[in-house]
């Protein structure tokens, strides 16, 4: 008997109760849906982290200042005012495994603009913020080298902040008052869209630091340093050519605490990647489990199903059916009741993951259902069906024949 | 004939049930020609269904050689009796034994579906001459449960002709059903047995049903009482009953 013919001996008995046999495989279209739904919560959160931190650039590293202790008293991080502007430039200057730096100093101002105002984030950096950060500018331009040596009076608005201050209107060219300065609006960034979380990094301008430092908040030390690598893979070097930098300018000795700290955001990158992986991995085993309880169901139904057609198992074999051939018949059930379910479970699973990103709290994971996961789901639901149906078959295909005839 | 058909030399069968042993069969040895048709006969406990069990390659002698075609199928292991029964034996049942829920030309391709050289169409071709054979060609789509009594046994006629097979056993092939489905039962056997010359082999405990054979063996106590021939033992009164 080939396998053709066995399939469709199979569908006809499977088709002979279908309220059963669908019953069976919704065990298993269970199993599959959680599997393929789970995991693709898993990659969506995953792929949202890569998204957000390539948004970011991940060959940066943060320079901040370090924590301070005045007789045991810590400060915490920024307690040091010794980050210079001079120290950004050093470490453009002397690592080589740096690209370029950008003095960072942030605060909050109100700016007005006509009859609006809006109170907002203050950003100054150097001329190669954008470049270091990914952000593209949407209209105009960004403020260059000049504008940073001169502290000129320009900024570039976020695309929150020029919606608040000019709606429709074109910003570009426009004079706006931070603090009551008066600065020129040079261009308008690209919105970087909801990072998640309280912060939203549209609702800010940019200035240069040097004009925040002197203009807007008058001191003389900057909040952070923006390093960007030369690549992904130099990072680590750049990482401890500025801590060795950094210790001889600001003259620590030997053995003593850094007065700064140096963060590398492929580190961090690699540590939420690595704990969305542990997610989806959690996820999809929690999920494995409900298949395994849809392939027990499989068994369970084809023990029954021998022992109902033990009368039919003696008439196949009168008229010549083989051990091997029973055998072949009730796997086959097995596995297609598997395989359907297998095949439906993959359709309601994708279903399930496009509906979830419509439920609020799973809406920022934004699923994303991958071929692995179907392919992955549809080979695990087919195994369970040989696995399972094995022994419910083999019983059958056992039987002795005068008995199976006579069994009422 | 040179080789008979069937020949059975010595067979013994031992059932154990948990200590002790059932013969059922203490040395039989007979021959049947091809062409024969033949009525097994005994009460219940007499072996008469273990030796159909044993000539219909269901079950293996305990001791003894049987020989089918001139094979010795004693020796064949399960796989192998599945082939012998599947290409040379058609089997009737006193209970029909068709696939309930399962339509009549279903349940007749039955035995093609375990030899592997027929295809889909000309096993549906097969099936619907044999049903025709017995005068059913317009069940050949009903569910065998909406079927008579006599219909069932006649579809499982049926399937018995498939494969051509030497050998029809029959098992009480009338004990289900009443008078005159059991004549025209027995007719489509006599039919057979003449017209087509296939060897049939029934069990039976009626004598009226028995006189249709052309032999009667009678069994008691798992041995060979006697053997009659034609009309021989049928008394008139008897036969004058079932064959007006």
């Amino acid at each position: 008997m080939n396998l053709w013919r066995t399939s469709k001996v199979a569908f006809r008995a499977l088709g002979r109760n279908k309220m059963r046999s669908f019953l069976t495989a919704l065990g298993i279209i269970i199993g599959v849906g959680a599997v393929i739904s789970m995991v693709s919560i898993g990659e969506g959160a995953k792929r949202g982290v890569q998204e957000r931190f390539n948004s970011m650039g991940t060959n940066l590293l943060f320079v901040s200042p370090g924590s301070r202790s005045m007789r045991g008293v810590h400060s915490g991080f920024g307690g040091f005012n010794t980050l210079k502007p001079e120290d950004a430039e050093a470490i453009e200057q002397q690592c080589d495994a740096v690209r370029y730096t950008s003095p960072s100093v942030n605060t909050r101002a109100q700016v007005v603009y006509g009859n609006k105002n809006w109170n907002t984030s203050i950003q100054g950096t150097g001329a190669r913020y954008p470049e270091i950060r990914n952000w593209r500018v949407e209209a105009g331009t960004f403020f260059e080298e000049g504008h940073v040596k001169s502290a000129a009076k320009v900024c570039v608005l976020g695309s929150e902040v020029k919606k608040n201050l000019f709606e429709s209107e074109d910003a570009v060219g426009q004079v706006i008052r931070i603090n009551r300065i008066p600065f020129r609006v040079l261009g308008v960034l690209e919105s970087k869209g909801e990072s998640g979380g309280w912060f939203n990094r549209d609702d800010m301008i940019v200035v240069p630091y040097t004009t925040a430092m002197k203009r807007l908040m008058g001191r003389d030390y900057i909040s952070s340093i923006d390093v960007q690598a030369v690549s992904m893979d130099k990072t680590q070097e750049a990482q401890r050519q500025i801590e060795e930098l950094l210790r001889l300018r600001h003259k620590i000795a030997p053995g003593a605490e850094d007065d700064f700290q140096v963060r590398n955001m492929t580190e961090v990158a690699e540590g939420a990647a690595e704990a969305t992986k542990i997610m989806t991995i959690l996820l999809g085993s929690i999920a494995s489990i409900s298949l395994l309880v849809g392939g027990i169901g499989i068994m369970n139904i084809m023990l029954v199903s021998v022992t109902e057609r033990i009368r039919e198992i003696g008439i196949r074999m009168a008229v010549g059916a083989r051990e091997k051939d029973i055998l072949l018949q009730f796997l086959t059930e097995a596995v297609v009741l598997s395989v359907m379910g297998g095949v439906m479970g993959i359709f309601f699973g994708v279903g399930l993951s496009k509906l979830l990103v419509h439920v609020p709290i799973f809406s920022q994971f934004r699923t994303a259902v991958s071929a692995n996961s179907i392919a992955l789901a549809f080979l695990f639901s087919a195994s369970v069906g040989i696995f399972f149906g094995f022994y419910p078959a083999r019983k059958a295909s056992r039987l002795d024949p005068i008995e199976a005839l006579r069994y009422e | 004939m040179a080789t008979p058909l069937i020949q059975l030399e010595d067979i013994v069968k031992i059932y154990r049930v948990g200590e002790t042993e059932v013969h059922a069969l203490r040395g039989i040895s007979y021959k049947v020609e091809p062409g024969e048709f033949l009525a097994i006969m005994g009460p219940s406990g007499s072996g008469k269904s273990t030796l159909m069990n044993i000539i219909g390659c269901l079950d293996r002698p305990t001791s003894g050689k049987y020989f089918l075609e001139g094979e010795e199928v004693s020796t064949f292991d399960r796989n192998k009796l599945a082939r012998v029964r599947n290409k040379k034996i058609g089997f009737v049942f006193q209970t029909f034994n068709l696939l309930p829920r399962t339509t009549a030309l279903e349940n007749v391709e039955l035995p093609l579906l375990y030899s592997s050289d027929v295809t889909g169409k000309k096993r549906t071709e097969l099936a619907l001459q044999a049903l025709e054979s017995v005068g059913l060609l317009d069940r050949a789509y009903h569910k065998t449960n909406q079927l008579s009594g006599g219909e069932q046994q006649r579809i499982a006629i049926a399937r018995a002709l498939m494969n051509s097979p030497s050998l029809i056993l029959a098992d009480e092939p009338t004990g289900n059903l009443d008078t005159k489905t059991s004549q025209e039962i027995m007719n489509i056997f006599k039919r057979l047995n003449e017209e087509k010359k296939m060897t049939l082999i029934m069990v039976t405990h009626e004598p009226d049903i028995a006189c249709f054979a052309r032999k009667r063996l009678h069994i008691r106590d798992g041995k060979i009482l006697r053997e009659e021939r034609e009309d021989e033992g049928c008394a008139d009164d008897i036969r004058r009953e079932v064959q007006p």
